[in-house]
């Protein structure tokens, strides 16, 4: 375990005037879990997006498995972006098409599976996320918001990714849906043996899918730890965070 | 002097604004262009985005084009009669329908429907992530959603307007020899003897032309719209705007290089 799978380094990027991420430092070790938290609005999605190539740093580094990817070039940057699993806050379900379309787009995308095989695959992979695969000839309106989510866990995971991330996977759901999206998540990132980053600012579900936990606030990574001690890190900061005090070093940010 | 300087700033900005905007309108034209020609393709769904843009618009530029040639025999017959020059309308009336009304006001139709329709569910789209969602999956949106209709919008605007000038001139023949007297065959044969292959091809001409705009009008701001709903809606009104006095001053421009050599 010498090279970390994820290695970032002073990681910055600003939007007009306000610097949003500020020197992040973050290793994820291969097969672990790593959870960002961070209040609203402190860059976490920034931060997911620039990894995933989405949105373009202003400086420093991103290496997946020892090679910076900003330093590759536009085709190089598509084939590392195919092994990565995303799973999006709000499902991001492409609404034109049935859920089990939407399973199997990756598959075909990526040239893993074509047409019939696709489609077997993708009722698999329903059933893995404990869904019928009737339930692929539905449109993703046509769902609850926990099967929608269930449903974008499954195309994340349909090409079994050496790497997946997972955007707030909770937000929006009932306490036991969370816990049941959580359950999968963990099932299927043991199961693939995948590297997994999630954000989240739900201390439950950081306890239940991560091995490590670190905290952003200010644009820099202010703490890392196991995401087991994260209710009990001593710091101050993170303490008030977890616990949801509302006095402590944080305060909030009203609009200046 | 402060003043004077601050409304030299607002000036520069909004000039800077614009530069800024039209590089990005011509990139992304170009970036959709060269989509155009490389792998993978997507026939699928180019076909969809042709009977979105083609068939099912089929109906609001039929009555267009119908209800123009109409009121174009009116108001010709009308004008004639003062110099006794009758006859002539149905040479106005196939000209006007041909060269200009057609293409024009077709793509105006296309312009508010099609071009709407494409920035509100590729806007939609943007601000659900389901844009972001393609590039995790592998797949350039660019050669996914914006080349498809581009390409739709070239080969679907021309036979839309094929469709409005037969039927734009069918509006004139009934007008003329319903209401105004005029004799069925020999109109028809004013018709067709005035009517050069030039006429209906300059028309095809800016009709391709008209429908890339269109399309890459309401992709442009589609792709790129932010901040929800109202992003969304804001995105689908100046995709519309944009494609309107696009077609209007491309359409002077292209008048003028067809028809004042």
């Amino acid at each position: 375990m010498s090279v970390p799978k994820i290695r970032i380094r002073g990681l910055r990027k600003a939007f007009g005037s306000k610097q949003v991420l500020d020197g992040v430092d973050l290793d994820v070790w291969p097969g672990t879990s790593m959870v960002v938290i961070g209040g609203s609005g402190t860059g976490k999605s920034v931060l997911l997006k620039c990894i995933l190539g989405l949105i373009e740093p202003d400086a420093g580094t991103i290496e997946i498995d020892g090679q910076n990817i900003l330093a590759l070039g536009t085709r190089a940057r598509i084939a590392a972006r195919g092994a990565i699993g995303m799973l999006f806050q709000n499902g991001a379900l492409f609404d034109s098409m049935t859920v089990r379309q939407n399973v199997a787009f990756g598959l075909i995308a990526k040239r893993l599976a074509s047409g019939a095989e696709a489609a077997r695959r993708a009722n698999g992979v329903l059933e893995q996320v404990g869904l019928s695969p009737s339930v692929g000839d539905l449109s993703p309106s046509e769902l609850s918001g926990g099967m929608q989510k269930r449903v974008a866990l499954a195309r994340a995971i349909a090409s079994e990714p050496a790497i997946m991330f997972f955007d707030e996977p909770t937000t929006g759901l009932d306490p036991i849906m969370g816990a049941v999206i959580d359950g999968l998540i963990v099932d299927c990132v043991k199961r693939l043996g995948s590297t997994a980053v999630a954000i989240t600012h739900d201390m439950a579900s950081t306890m239940r899918i991560g091995d490590r936990a670190a905290m952003l606030r200010q644009g820099r990574i202010i703490w890392e730890g196991p995401a087991a001690e994260v209710m009990t890190s001593g710091d101050p900061v993170v303490d008030q965070f977890t616990h949801g005090r509302r006095e402590g070093p944080i305060q909030m940010e009203l609009r200046k | 002097m402060n003043l004077i300087l601050n409304a030299l700033a607002a000036l520069g900005r909004g000039a800077i604004a614009a530069c800024r905007a039209t590089g990005a309108l011509a990139i992304f034209a170009v970036t959709g262009l060269l989509h155009l020609f490389l792998p993978p393709f997507y026939p699928r769904l180019l076909g969809r985005a042709l009977i979105g843009m083609g068939f099912l618009s089929l109906p609001v530029v039929s009555l267009t084009a119908i209800f123009a040639g109409m009121v174009i025999a009116l108001q010709s017959y009308t004008g004639f009669a003062r110099f006794s020059a009758q006859s002539q309308t149905a040479t106005i009336v196939v000209l006007s329908v041909t060269r200009e009304l057609g293409p024009v006001l077709a793509s105006l139709m296309m312009a508010g429907r099609a071009g709407a329709a494409m920035a509100a569910e590729l806007g939609t789209m943007r601000v659900t992530d389901q844009i972001d969602a393609l590039q995790t999956l592998s797949t350039n949106p660019m050669k996914y959603l914006v080349a498809p209709r581009l390409l739709a919008g070239l080969i679907a605007m021309p036979l839309l307007v094929v469709v409005a000038d037969i039927l734009g001139v069918l509006g004139g023949f009934i007008v003329c020899t319903l209401k105004l007297g005029f004799d069925g065959p020999d109109y028809l044969q004013n018709t067709f003897s005035v009517l050069a292959p030039e006429d209906v091809l300059s028309g095809l001409a800016k009709a391709a032309v008209f429908g890339f705009v269109i399309a890459l009008s309401g992709c442009f701001h589609g792709y790129r719209s932010r901040g929800g709903a109202e992003g969304v809606g804001s995105a689908t009104t100046s995709a519309v705007v944009m494609a309107s006095v696009l077609i209007l001053a491309l359409d002077y421009v292209m008048t003028e290089a067809f028809f004042t050599r």
